[in-house]
């Protein structure tokens, strides 16, 4: 009996053959919870009654959105669940780490072939480890604390297969935004997206982890790529586990297969204020901006700071706008110290913060005000995202982004 | 959250919301995203009612004013995509929005609703309901009246039926002692 790659981590879990569309009460290897949704599945844990986390070392607690704490309301939030992870034994890596889903992967957090819930959207991020890793509510999340536990419906898998080459400064990011114009916003709703083909099995860790942060952005329930060489060698250190086959059968039952090629790929820019309304980079060249973004769970990586700083050189950054640059993780950002990139940002006129998920919720700073325009590396361009709701925010790659903050302008980065 | 109101557990309507001559609908479009819900900054507040203050918040200023206890917001497609925030559905409580009908639902906010008492239905002629109409459900018998026109509604998935029978997921999670697991 074929199976599809979420189908075979549900039927492994559950000790029995599952298939899409049957709703199981699945174990979960992990879970995740942040600063902004973390105060409310506590105070769920315990409206449930729960006295004890199912397993302190199977969670992850960290602070992120709001942080060092930008008010006293967000202090008082990080004061509460310090306390429970006091109580509770959870070991917590408060303000110290970076972006929840940066972090939970770099601690090795999610494996292949686990079952990882996260109070956040973007938690479909770990698929590139190869888990099944989705977004919860807070409800769900005082559930999971309690019982360790949730009920899922198997999803469909839609398989998007990608062949071709990137062209130089085209990436990952375009490719995403790419395929979510091709899918739409709720194209996957309830499915799986599973990428594969010769340019996924390329693509480094940061690229799968960018590929997979969106798939939300197409209501997906997970993103996932199948582990192989490249998986396995990023799990060495993280996680003590032999590697395994693990992939769907090519003739499992798909809720539909794309393909896509990437030779002839432009940079791609998704215009306010959906995410699936991604266009090549020369449509929207020439549009003023008042706020360049790099960095977030999407875009926030060591590859991605140093594809910036190789389309910067040796120029600057246009003083007329802000540049603002957020390494992922602290892992991250001592990679991007080390190799000497955080001096060029901040030579060429970037403000450098530490790591955190910074304007990309529109919750802590880099606001945007009424009529300004934010370009941005993150993974949402809502209407009012990252402050007014009458500013305007536009996605696009790493090197799209410094490409335009030099020039103060949407720019192709391939022409700089 | 230390210095805040513990937010109260209210009970998810069960299957018919009661008849109520001046429930009105609030008319949205197609991908409502939970930040147009309740924006990012106000995430560090956890109280349903004060949650309710900035819903819609620079997206439909005059809801939070004149929202009354249950009206009923109309979506399009996609209604409450974007982030897990449970503060969406929890604002809307507050705001004595009981019911959210709409074409299609993102993924996590349908759920979210469920499990805090928001009850989502999906109607496939939801774009022809308008502004300000007049609205009665009748969940048992599968319709709503808009304005006296009868639309069709499609059931809740069963498996979630036995949470909204519980009172929400809270009240639901308080009677099971254990969770075996993979029971299907």
């Amino acid at each position: 009996m074929t199976a599809t790659i979420v189908e075979k981590i549900f039927s492994r879990k559950c000790g029995s053959e599952v298939r899409a569309g049957e709703v199981v009460m699945a174990p979960l290897d992990g879970a995740m919870i942040h600063d902004i949704t973390g105060p409310l599945a506590i105070q769920k844990f315990y409206d449930m009654g729960g006295k004890k986390v199912f397993d302190p070392r199977r969670i992850i607690m960290l602070f992120d959105h709001q942080i060092p704490a930008d008010s006293i309301e967000a202090a008082s939030n990080h004061v509460y669940m310090r306390k429970f992870a006091a109580e509770q034994g959870i070991h917590n890596y408060d303000i110290n780490e970076g972006v929840c889903h940066q972090v939970t992967m770099e601690k090795g957090r999610a494996a292949p072939g686990e079952i990882v819930v996260g109070a956040d959207s973007h938690t479909c991020m770990y698929g590139a480890a190869g888990a099944f890793a989705t977004g919860i509510g807070s409800t769900d999340m005082g559930f999971a604390l309690k019982f360790g536990a949730l009920y899922f419906k198997v999803p469909e898998t839609i398989r998007a297969e990608v062949s071709g080459k990137f062209q130089k400064r085209v990436g990952a990011k375009d490719l995403i935004l790419a395929i979510a114009a091709d899918i739409g916003a709720d194209g996957a709703t309830y499915k799986a997206i599973e990428f594969t083909g010769k340019t996924v099995r390329k693509l480094d860790m940061a690229g799968r982890m960018t590929l997979c942060n969106m798939a939300i952005e197409m209501g997906g329930k997970a993103g996932i790529v199948a582990p192989d060489k490249i998986t396995w060698e990023y799990m060495k250190g993280r996680r003590k586990m032999k590697p395994f086959e693990l992939d769907s059968d090519e003739d499992a039952k798909f809720a539909e297969k794309r393909s896509y090629n990437v030779s002839d790929l432009e940079p791609q820019v998704a215009v306010p204020h959906n995410v699936d309304t991604g266009v090549p980079v020369s449509k929207v060249a020439g549009t003023h901006v008042d706020q360049v973004f790099i960095g977030s769970c999407t875009n926030g990586r060591f590859e991605d700071l140093a594809e910036a700083t190789e389309v910067l050189g040796k120029k600057k950054f246009n003083p007329k706008i802000r540049v603002i640059i957020i390494p992922a993780s602290r892992d991250e950002y001592l990679r991007t110290l080390k190799a000497g990139l955080i001096e060029r940002f901040v030579k060429a006129g970037a403000l450098v913060e530490a790591p955190c998920c910074g304007p990309c919720m529109g919750g802590a700073f880099g606001l945007i005000a009424p009529g300004e325009v934010s370009l941005s590396t993150s993974n949402r361009n809502f209407k009012g995202r990252q402050g007014s709701t009458e500013g305007k925010v536009y996605l696009c790659s790493p090197a799209t982004a410094a490409a335009s903050a030099i020039t103060g302008e949407i720019t192709d980065p391939r022409e700089v | 959250m230390a210095t805040q109101k513990k937010a109260a557990v209210k009970k998810v309507v069960v299957s018919q919301p009661k008849a109520n001559a001046n429930m009105r609908v609030w008319k949205f479009g197609d991908d409502i995203d939970t930040d147009a819900i309740i924006p990012g900054r106000f995430l560090t507040i956890n109280n349903p009612d004060e949650l309710a203050k900035h819903a819609f918040e620079g997206t439909r200023d005059e809801f939070a004013k004149k929202v009354k206890e249950g009206d009923v917001i109309v979506g399009g497609r996609n209604f409450g995509c974007g982030s897990s925030r449970e503060h969406a559905p929890l604002a809307l409580i507050g705001a004595g929005v009981k019911v959210v009908v709409a074409r299609t639902f993102a993924r996590i906010f349908f759920r979210n609703s469920i499990n805090v008492g928001v009850l989502p239905v999906v109607c496939p002629d939801a774009d022809k309901i308008a502004d300000g109409a007049k609205i009665t459900l009748n969940i048992k018998d599968g319709y709503l009246e808009a304005d006296g026109k009868k639309y069709a509604i499609e059931p809740v998935p069963a498996f979630m039926q036995g949470i909204i029978d519980a009172g929400g997921l809270v009240e639901y999670a308080r009677k099971l002692k254990e969770v075996p697991s993979c029971t299907r």
